[in-house]
């Protein structure tokens, strides 16, 4: 039988602060490993290289320019298989948040009277603008996570995202609800899958896995009247991460 | 586009790297040469523009930590130091001696991380003659092996200490939400004693890779201490004169320029480099003596004038952060973590916020993170969020630094380097600043006259 050729795997950077990338060069022997499964051809951040045949798009950060929507655009056209690399791409992550100010407005803090030159659009998560494959949460990506989604698709199958609450795996981890200790959680609304990691450090979840396909809101609602507080009270939190979902979050919450 | 790539022409030269690679970030290096003369040399910051400034304000102070530290992936606990401290500094917050032990401990391992990956996975390649470290899993396998191996132990450092090093998750205002645990700070320390040997082994194979030789002395800015090689604290320190860190504003003076997203800060009217050479030369004398004398196998001088040793700078302070890590976890491992003086919450009670009033306030902190001093900066109002907030970074200090050595080397290889080789030169030249442009464009308050 013919051997097949290892797919070949192109990693890219849009709007972000390239901690998913990180969080792949971190794997150490597990990246080793990888290589022995796929070609590495392009990964700005630790070579020289340049291939621009690829099988597999490995995408990081959020659509905020013109020039980014070209960008993904043609890394479409050629990518067999595109995948979302942290909250960034596929929930337009942090960079949300300047969509809650005018863009004029945001271009003049930031840049003065220079700010009319600067190239900006609203803030986007790769899925507005292309078809995305795959997609990989978080902020930064959880490693197993990335693991089990890079089974799934060496193996061609599509990778499920978990659609339950953070709560879920926090229950499972025996921590204290952060509400029963008179603190505010985005866990009983936000999308499952990292273990719930921060929590498990004594912090709180901020919903950078965005939010679940049904946040049963009615649920979280009581939740909140149970310790007092409505949703606007607490609508930072829901705008950290979550921006490119707003009318999602509009149509549940408000 | 390179009319005559391979021969030397002492009269023209035009060098276009478009997305210089093994920098975090996008950047592009111009050099133009036209009859000899030199009409442009620019480093162009390129990377889309990320407007934190912007998305600070009218959060509250206590996720300033959270957003700061996702301006960068490498920096991330720089970065959350270095806000946590700002917020301090406006709220009052006086954080115990176990909590700052903790802090250093992990600004130090920090340091471990990304001085390990600029030397190993991002300058050695150079040096050897390839493109990336992919080539060298092939070829020089056991020294991947022990570069990895490196940087397993200050990524566990990370883990034991914050959850995570990639945005840090217990390190918060006032404390930790989490003290880490006794069996983890065990494993560290007999990782850390395991990585004396690869440091040793790192200086060896370092000695024998030739940087290329180019001397341009500048003004030096870093933080400096009478007790310590000072990273988490001290003053200001540039041209053997102090400051203080909340008068940075009357030090530098930042400006934007047309053709690059990062603003360029100047002291005196001239450029001036931070980071770990500025910090060698100007704190010398405080290192660690294992750390010296890698200085001296290495032939480091203080004060060394060329900016490509920079990456020899780095290792020295490797040997010093891992030596002063193991100082502070014999310590810890002696007295016990004390959870009463580390642990707090994340947040104030949900239930008081909103019913305190706290005093409208600016405060400011400098971290010295790997690529040199951090600052971060911000106004609160009485419900304590941010009303204003700046960020100065690294990168953009060192960009005019970086522009003017071009200036300087560009014209001492013409007529005796191809512009292959003038335009490697100049990539490696950007390379040994370890540039951090997500940093960089972060782009926070820029004061326009």
């Amino acid at each position: 039988m013919k051997k097949q050729p290892k797919p070949r795997v192109a990693f890219f950077d849009f709007t972000d602060c390239e901690g998913c990338q990180l969080q792949f060069a971190n794997m150490g022997q597990t990246l080793l490993e990888l290589t022995e499964l796929v070609d590495i051809v392009n990964f700005r951040e630790i070579m020289s290289e340049a291939g621009q045949d690829y099988d597999v798009a490995i995408v990081e950060g959020a659509i905020t320019t013109d020039n980014d929507v070209v960008r993904i655009k043609k890394i479409r056209e050629k990518a067999k298989v595109l995948v979302t690399l942290g909250a960034c791409a596929t929930i337009a992550g942090v960079n949300g948040i300047k969509n809650r100010r005018p863009l004029e407005a945001a271009k003049k803090t930031v840049y003065g009277e220079k700010g009319a030159l600067v190239n900006t659009i609203k803030a986007m998560a790769v899925h507005e603008v292309v078809t995305v494959d795959y997609a990989i949460n978080g902020c930064p990506v959880y490693v197993p996570e990335v693991v089990a989604v890079l089974k799934c698709l060496l193996m061609g199958k599509p990778y499920v995202v978990p659609n339950y609450a953070v709560c879920v795996e926090c229950k499972m981890n025996e921590n204290v609800c952060r509400y029963e200790k008179d603190q505010e959680c985005m866990g009983p609304v936000t999308r499952a899958g990292c273990n719930s990691w921060c929590i498990n450090n004594g912090n709180r979840c901020y919903g950078c896995r965005g939010l679940v396909d049904k946040p049963a809101s009615d649920a979280a609602k009581d939740i909140l009247q149970k310790y007092g507080l409505k949703v606007e009270d607490i609508l930072n939190s829901f705008t950290l991460y979550n921006d490119s979902m707003g009318e999602k979050y509009d149509q549940e919450f408000k | 586009m390179t009319k005559s790539s391979n021969k030397i022409d002492p009269q023209n030269l035009n060098i276009d790297v478009h997305y210089l690679t093994r920098v975090e970030g996008h950047g592009n290096i111009v050099v133009d040469v036209k009859e000899g003369k030199l009409a442009k040399c620019e480093f162009q910051v390129i990377e889309s523009p990320r407007f934190f400034e912007s998305m600070l304000v009218g959060r509250s102070i206590w996720e300033a930590q959270h957003l700061t530290s996702r301006i960068c992936g490498i920096c991330a606990c720089g970065h959350t130091l270095a806000s946590i401290k700002a917020a301090e500094d406006a709220l009052g917050v006086k954080p115990s001696d176990e909590v700052v032990m903790l802090r250093k401990l992990l600004l130090y391992t920090e340091m471990l991380d990304s001085h390990i990956l600029h030397i190993y996975i991002l300058v050695a390649p150079d040096l050897l003659g390839v493109k990336s470290v992919m080539p060298l899993v092939k070829t020089h396998r056991p020294v991947i092996d022990m570069a990895l191996r490196m940087k397993r132990m200050s990524d566990y450092a990370g883990e034991v200490l914050a959850g995570r090093h990639i945005h840090p998750i217990s390190y918060v205002i006032g404390g930790l939400t989490q003290a880490p645990s006794r069996e983890g700070l065990e494993k560290l320390y007999s990782m850390m004693l395991e990585s004396r040997k690869d440091g040793e082994e790192t200086v060896k194979i370092i000695k024998t890779l030739k940087f290329p030789e180019f001397q341009r002395p500048t003004q030096y800015m870093s933080l400096t201490s009478d007790d310590e090689y000072a990273m988490y604290d001290g003053d200001l320190m540039v041209n053997g004169e102090k400051s203080r860190v909340r008068d940075y504003r009357k030090l530098f003076i930042e400006s934007v320029v047309d053709y690059s997203k990062a603003k360029i800060s100047k002291i005196n009217g001239k450029s001036y480099a931070v980071g770990a050479l500025s910090r060698f030369n100007n704190n010398f004398d405080k290192l660690h003596k294992k750390a010296k004398a890698t200085a001296k196998e290495l032939g480091l001088k203080a004060p060394c004038h060329n900016p490509y040793l920079n990456t020899a700078a780095q290792l020295v302070e490797w040997v010093h952060c891992l030596e002063e890590s193991i100082t502070i976890l014999e310590k810890i491992l002696k007295e016990g973590v004390k959870e009463d003086k580390v642990v707090v919450s994340s947040w104030p009670k949900r239930s008081e916020l909103g019913k305190i009033k706290y005093k409208p306030n600016t405060g400011a902190a400098c971290v010295e993170v790997p690529r040199g001093s951090l600052f971060h900066e911000y106004t609160i109002d009485d419900s304590a969020h941010i009303t204003a907030a700046n960020c100065v970074i690294p990168t953009n200090q060192n960009m005019g630094n970086l522009e003017d050595d071009m200036r300087k080397l560009v014209p001492e290889l013409l007529g005796k380097k191809t512009q292959e080789e003038i335009t490697l030169d100049l990539e490696m030249l950007a390379r040994s600043y370890d540039p951090c442009i997500s940093c960089a464009t972060h782009l926070l308050d820029v004061s326009f006259v």
